[in-house]
């Protein structure tokens, strides 16, 4: 069962992926499909050449100009219903066998591992690949499985207009996979394998619009940035190598005892051991889950089709991070300074990307800072110990957060690819089944009672009231006041896009409901928005989280017992912060949408400063992006062209050609000037003979 | 005064010499070059007769005749070639024919 809910993605993006490469080939015929299905060419091109001509590799793009439309006026690929199909067939089958699957190990207690087979064999390093199945595992296996299908499902409708869904839905699968793989994983190997899985997966389906330059410059900042992390999470890997000499994380957890206290030596110096492991890895975690500093790219990655952002942005993806550091919560456990400095870059992860979602226009935007900032209240939780807690939050903020980005992808889709809620208004007559799912992803959000975000954005705020590490209270604090400003920006949202004046009359007029085949996932997930939350409290913050989680998550000594002794006003905070940000937004966009003018006019320093991102882009390019460009013109211009160029190739080709000149210049073509040569010859000849010829 | 071997010898150097001088120094005509090659074949003939009868051999007059006629059958090929050249570039100055120039 394990195998197939983890293989059957896979062969689901086989399949598309198929029909994709015949597809490029039959718009190509004679030409060899490049790797992947990438079609660089589009459809009319194959009737330019004869059959069996093989155009010359870009010559067809260079006929053709680029789209600048996002999407082609062009018919789906042949095959397209077809791909659709399968691949949401699969990952519907893969959910159900999931959700069995949680029943089975998170009730029933089943445990298991499932050997696959023998990856890396090499020295003292020994891989397997197997499949880990704990609770852990289960419930990221319900995550992923869940919101992958149903974006399967919504992108039938979604895509219906792009020439290419095959490459799409391969894709989506294929993300699926190496997700899957990630949370399945049984050592750090294989788990790296699956974070650079979906990294890749990323990197295409923000670029799946290939076209676009700002997609493909997206798509290479977000890879970039990953990479940064990757380097960290590498380095972490290697170091627990060093010290354990092993990376299965049976055995890695049963060294930690003997490793407290340890020292490495590191950039010259002695670092704690556990501590040093943690942070390397958290970095990798950090980008990602996008966290402060490292959380750049998020945003920027909103140029992908908007399924995309809900699947790999919002509810799988960037939660790989705190899915790691509950995973490695053993180690996590022992390295109490590592653990504070997680719930550090959490809490001012959440605030920071709170503040900025309170002024941004374009609607992906938002809902992507939003996920930012929920990222930053799991490791909150994991920060302090509370390690289901995190998940809990993870869990929930899954549903709600698909169904905010699914939503938006359909008033998007409503507006004509229309993103900024400036020009929005007024829309909640024309799509009232999309606005009222939006307003109960909203509640789950911020954080209304009974609905899913409530209670696990209280658990994890309870969590860092009642945690020990030194960063618990600057945590409190910090979500606290972002609870406020999440629940400002979410309906900040809600309102200027679906309440008040139209403020495009054309797009107004033209705007319709989706299509059923995008309305049941939004249903779907906004019923898991409300129902995810209190059964399954218990379970992740209650008193079953011991026989739910056993030995899957190892959580900081009674922080579970600590978190339900703080004082009522403690718990209360958090609602009333999401009931002072509502009327706070309330006042602002609907009694009085002049206010916010204002504001923005007395506070401009302040204003623009939230509306650049705190500069992070900005600092990050005089930092970094500017001087790597620099020092690359250099190389390019010096190292390479002067240097290597220079005294390689293009010299030794410049002194033949000096040699050769000089050469010529001794061929005059003149008749006697060869005689002359000659005779010079013979002279000399009969001179050498003369003098030497007689002994 | 006898005319000995060394009078015979030193006009075939000064003829032969003339020639080489004529191949070099002559920036007009061909026709010179060939006259010139001709000078050194009439030189190296001197010398051939001189030593013949010097040593009292006749091989050296019969291979004497022998490049006369070679010099003769040179001279003939290289007219025809110069008329040749004449009728195809209309022009056989020596600094015209630069054809082998690289």
């Amino acid at each position: 069962m394990y195998q197939a809910i983890v293989f059957l993605p896979l062969l689901g993006c086989i399949v598309a992926g198929l029909i994709a490469l015949a597809g490029a080939r039959a718009r190509h015929p004679g030409a060899t499909p490049t790797a992947g299905g990438e079609d660089h060419a589009h459809g009319p091109v194959a009737e330019d050449h004869p059959r069996g001509a093989p155009p010359p590799a870009g010559h067809a793009a260079a006929i053709h100009p680029p789209h600048t439309e996002p999407v082609a006026p062009e018919p789906p690929a042949a095959g397209s219903r077809e791909a659709e199909l399968v691949t949401t067939a699969l990952l519907f089958a893969s959910m159900v066998l999931s959700w069995i699957a949680f029943a089975y190990v998170g009730f029933g207690h089943h445990d298991t591992r499932v050997p696959l087979l023998t990856w890396i064999n090499s020295g003292s390093l020994h891989v397997d690949w197997a499949l880990r199945i704990d609770t852990l595992t289960a419930v990221m296996l319900v995550v992923v499985t869940t919101v992958s299908a149903f974006v399967h499902l919504y992108s039938i409708g979604y895509m219906d207009e792009d020439p290419y869904p095959p490459r799409f839905f391969a894709y989506l699968s294929l993300f699926t996979f190496a997700m899957l793989m990630l949370v399945t994983a049984d050592n750090l190997a294989q788990l790296f394998f699956g974070w650079e899985g979906v990294g890749l997966m990323s990197y295409l389906l923000i670029g799946f619009w290939y076209h676009k330059p700002e997609a493909n410059a997206a798509a290479i900042k977000a890879f970039i940035v990953n990479r940064v992390g990757d380097f960290g999470f590498v380095l972490g890997i290697f170091a627990v190598f060093m010290l354990v000499g092993s990376i299965d994380f049976e055995t890695v957890f049963a060294q930690v005892p003997a490793l407290s206290g340890k020292t490495i030596h590191f950039f010259g110096r002695d670092f704690d051991a556990l501590t040093l492991i943690c942070l390397l890895l958290f970095v990798g975690a950090m980008g990602k889950s996008a966290q402060f500093l490292l959380h750049t790219w998020l945003p920027d990655a909103m140029e992908g089709p908007t399924p995309v952002s809900a699947l790999i942005h919002a509810a799988t993806m960037v939660t790989a991070g705190v899915f790691m550091v509950a995973r490695l919560s053993p180690l996590f456990e022992a390295a109490p300074t590592a653990a504070a400095f997680v719930t550090f870059i959490g809490a001012t992860t959440a605030f920071f990307a709170a503040t900025v979602g309170l002024v941004q226009n374009d609607i992906k935007r938002i809902v992507a800072y939003s996920t930012c900032s929920q990222l930053g209240y799991m490791f909150v939780a994991m920060g302090v110990g509370a390690y289901s807690v995190g998940m809990y939050h993870l869990f929930t903020h899954a549903f709600f957060k698909a169904l905010l980005f699914l939503g938006s992808g359909c008033v998007i889709r409503a507006m004509h690819h229309e993103q900024d809620i400036r020009l929005m208004g007024g829309l909640k007559d024309k799509i009232p089944f999309t606005y009222w799912t939006m307003v109960i992803g909203t509640l789950a959000l911020t954080g209304f009672p009974l609905t899913a975000g409530y209670f696990s954005k209280d658990a994890v705020i309870e969590a860092a009231y009642a945690g020990k590490n030194a960063m618990a209270v600057y945590a409190f604090v910090l979500t606290d006041v972002a609870a406020g400003l999440t629940a400002f920006y979410a309906w900040r949202l809600i309102f200027k896009t679906f309440h008040g004046e139209p403020h495009d009359r054309h797009h107004h007029e033209a705007a319709h409901e989706s299509p059923l085949v995008m309305l049941v996932p939004l249903g779907v997930l906004a019923a898991g928005s409300i129902l995810a939350g209190y059964p399954f409290f218990a379970y992740f913050a209650g008193h079953d989280v011991g026989e739910f989680f056993r030995e899957s998550v190892k959580l900081a000594p009674g922080i579970l017992d600590d978190m339900h002794r703080t004082p009522a006003l403690v718990a209360q905070l958090p609602t009333l912060m999401m009931l002072l940000g509502f009327a706070v937004a309330y006042q602002f966009y609907i009694r009085r949408p002049d206010l916010p003018v204002e504001l923005a006019r007395s506070q401009e320093p302040l204003y623009r400063f939230l509306l650049n991102k705190w500069y992070f882009d900005e600092i990050y390019d005089f930092l970094f992006v500017n001087p790597t460009k620099r020092l690359g013109w250099i190389l390019w211009k010096y190292g390479d062209e002067w240097v290597i160029d220079g005294f390689g190739p293009d010299g030794v080709s410049a002194r033949v050609l000096d040699v050769t000149r000089n050469v010529v210049r001794l061929q005059t073509g003149y008749l006697y000037h060869y005689a002359f040569a000659m005779l010079i010859g013979v002279a000399a000849l009969i001179t050498w003979f003369m003098f030497s010829g007689a002994h | 005064m006898t005319i000995g071997l060394g009078h015979y010898l030193a006009l075939a150097a000064v003829l032969f010499t003339l020639g080489i001088l004529g191949i070099f120094l002559n920036r007009k005509n061909v026709i010179i070059i060939l006259m010139s090659i001709e000078l050194i074949l009439l030189a190296v003939n001197i010398n051939l007769v001189a030593f013949s009868t010097h040593l009292g051999d006749l091989v050296g007059q019969v291979f004497a005749l022998l490049v006369l006629t070679v010099a003769a059958a040179e001279a003939a090929i290289g007219l025809a070639i110069l008329a040749v050249y004449f009728r195809n570039r209309g022009s056989i100055a020596v600094e015209d024919i630069n054809l082998m120039k690289g």
